[in-house]
């Protein structure tokens, strides 16, 4: 068997391409809801009606769907340079502490300015946690991929220490909560008395600043290019490792965000279960969107639709809502199948 | 007792062999694979489908020795589909692997939500029993230490022998790190890569279940959520740590036990003046000090995570 590369396909294939992964996914899936002894086409048609078949399953989507734009963002970011940052996780957890720590009386300013200072302070502290793999990667040459996965167990644990101690709630009645912050730190929801925040909108506006940064700038073009050839890229003349330190900045700020949005926008308070893995399907969202900015926003709402959509589901049909986290986890490997599809011919000798 | 005293009983040294059993198992797994040139970030995922597996297969009847061979059996399968996408198609190894981890580890929460749909706490099995070696487990400390085991820690020394010696000195060894070195020699005597690598994986991959496995059916009695809890993570710390040697990772994983012994010990003398969550970040921060420590000089296998294709150089 041979790989030969052909001609960048167009534009509908290119948009075909995601849609074949999916169908491939919806295939090997659905051998799991038979075993399960039910129905795949009944089950698929619940998740979907569950994810969008009504105002407030898509309010509910639109909502989860806010962190995973963030996550998906952080890992399309750092993808692109080669940054295999795997600790969107973590970083999402530091943005929870900042926006507590700074969002709960600490600072007595109006809104206007207080929540711009917050998710400053959070982008600040995630990507500083995300600097320190990066320079362990140029400086030692320590894999950035088991550094980043390590650290989220770290922060977990050093969140569950501060919930447990300086930062816990004292009318908490025990529970290893924070305060809730205070409401000029809150975001306000969009439609009154639905959950749907205006981290949602941070989150549109951050995909389309990220797309510019991506496709118009210098750094764009250098992050592109150290992560295509790094040798190359330093043979021209690019700070390789100077652009790796920018990347790790905005990865980790854009998954410190996610965080700021969940306590600031919805939960008003730090637990440790602030994430239901949000970094990990970050990489799923991102490698969905073919690490395109604007992609991130269509792929992290369908990946949310799944999670939300398969919880309904699994209210009525006897299928584990687990069935979520397969499907998400499959696409993710018939992506890159699809995407190496488009760029290469399979020639069987 | 003194903190140091710790350090010269016999029961702290079972521990810290006990911990580090399954480290054994997944290090060499993982061991084989990098030898071969193929990084398996799947590890984590694996050791949970492996912890599944085989504590499933006996608490639906099966005997232990058939769980063990289950839970490899289930761990072949992931690295055939890691090996699959990784090898002859050449995807990113570091993509593939998180993608299997996250495949395995929801394939293993669907499937236990499927077949126990009702339960609140996982049923018990019963697991391997120690089985004191005759003679030896008589000396003390050492002898305690080592030979006082289940049956499944003494195939996990039994495994690094094994894996030493067919690395070093056997045709499909030589092969196998000549993959991972310099694939074109490979493929210059009539050797497939792609089979080799395949197959390395495919076993590394086994290996690394066995090591899930051995948390359920021999450390503990029942399967939870989340129980590998990064050991996979720590396994490729401490292939890097052992240089990508069966010997030299092997001591790594057992330093790495005891000191994780050491720091349940130490954490239950400290009496919470220090927070508990401090001695569970330790091993995550020493694995990442071990990388640290070692990285200047580590040399890694020279094709690991470039794909190969035949007639390229």
């Amino acid at each position: 068997m041979r790989l030969e590369p052909k001609p960048a396909p167009s534009l509908a294939l290119t948009l075909l391409f995601p849609i074949a992964a999916i169908v491939a996914t919806l295939l090997i899936t659905s051998l799991l809801v038979l075993a399960a002894g039910a129905s795949p086409l009944s089950v698929f048609y619940l998740v979907a009606k569950g994810a969008a078949g009504s105002q407030f399953a898509l309010l509910e989507t639109l909502t989860r769907a806010t962190p995973l734009i963030f996550t998906g963002l952080a890992v399309a970011v750092a993808f692109r340079a080669k940054l295999w940052n795997i600790g969107a996780e973590a970083q999402l957890y530091v943005g929870g502490i900042v926006t507590v720590v700074l969002g709960t009386g600490a600072l007595p300013l109006p809104s206007v300015i207080l929540i711009p200072v917050i998710m400053l302070a959070a982008m600040l502290a995630g990507g500083l946690l995300l600097l320190g793999p990066a320079v362990l990667k140029t400086r030692f040459g320590v894999d950035e991929v088991v550094t980043t996965l390590l650290l989220n167990f770290i922060v977990l644990l050093f969140v569950s220490m501060l919930l447990e101690g300086v930062l816990k709630d004292p009318m908490g009645l025990g529970w290893p909560q924070s305060q809730k912050v205070i409401a000029e730190a809150q975001l306000p929801r969009i439609i009154q008395g639905k959950r749907l925040h205006y981290g949602f909108v941070i989150a549109i506006v951050s995909a389309i600043v990220v797309w510019v940064i991506m496709k118009k700038t210098v750094l764009g073009y250098e992050m592109r290019a150290v992560g295509h050839n790094p040798e190359g890229a330093r043979f021209v003349g690019i700070p390789v490792n100077r652009v790796l330190m920018k990347t790790a900045l905005l990865s980790g700020g854009l998954a410190a965000l996610a965080g700021f949005s969940e306590v600031s926008g919805l939960k008003g308070n730090l637990t440790l279960d602030l994430s239901p893995g949000y970094g990990y399907s970050g990489i799923v969202v991102a490698m969905l969107a073919m690490l395109n900015p604007l992609g991130v926003i269509a792929s992290a709402i369908f990946v949310a639709g799944i999670f939300v959509g398969a919880d309904a589901m699994s209210r009525t049909a006897k299928v584990p809502s687990y069935i979520a986290d397969v499907m998400v986890a499959t696409s993710l490997l018939t992506m890159v199948v699809a995407i190496l599809l488009t760029r290469f011919k399979v020639r069987w000798r | 007792m003194d903190a140091l005293e710790i350090l010269f009983t016999a029961s702290f040294w079972v521990a810290a062999i006990r911990i580090a059993s399954p480290l054994i198992f997944a290090t060499m797994g993982e061991l084989i694979c990098e030898r071969a040139g193929v990084l398996n970030l799947g590890i984590e995922g694996i050791m949970t489908a492996g912890a599944f597996a085989g504590w499933f297969t006996v608490y639906a009847g099966g005997d232990l020795w058939t769980g063990v061979l289950v839970a490899a059996l289930a761990g072949a399968m992931f690295g055939l589909l890691h090996a699959t996408l990784t090898v002859p198609l050449g995807l990113s190894q570091h993509v593939v692997g998180i993608g299997v981890t996250l495949l395995a580890t929801s394939l293993t929460y669907f499937t236990y939500r499927l077949a126990l749909p009702e339960v609140t706490s996982p049923p018990k099995i019963e697991p391997f029993q120690p089985l004191p070696i005759p003679g030896l487990s008589k000396n003390p400390v050492v002898g305690e230490a080592l030979f006082t085991q289940t049956p499944l820690t003494y195939l996990a020394f039994l495994t690094v022998a094994v894996v030493a010696w067919v690395l070093y000195r056997t045709p499909v060894g030589l092969a196998v790190r000549a993959a991972g070195e310099n694939p074109s020699a490979v493929e210059a005597q009539g050797i497939s890569v792609t089979g080799i690598r395949i197959g390395a994986v495919m076993v590394g991959s086994a290996l690394m279940a066995i090591g899930g496995a051995f948390l359920t059916m021999s450390a503990f009695n029942s399967f939870f959520f989340e129980m590998i809890n990064g050991r996979g993570w720590i396994c490729i710390a401490l292939v890097v740590f052992g240089s990508w040697r069966p010997g030299k990772a092997l001591v790594g994983a057992i330093l790495f036990a005891a000191f994780d012994a050491y720091q349940v010990r130490l954490q239950q003398m400290s009496g919470g003046i220090v927070p508990y969550q401090v001695f569970l970040m330790m091993p995550y921060a020493l694995s990442i000090l071990a990388l640290i420590l070692v990285a200047r000089r580590a040399t890694y296998p020279k094709a690991l995570m470039i794909p190969y294709q035949k007639g390229e150089r």
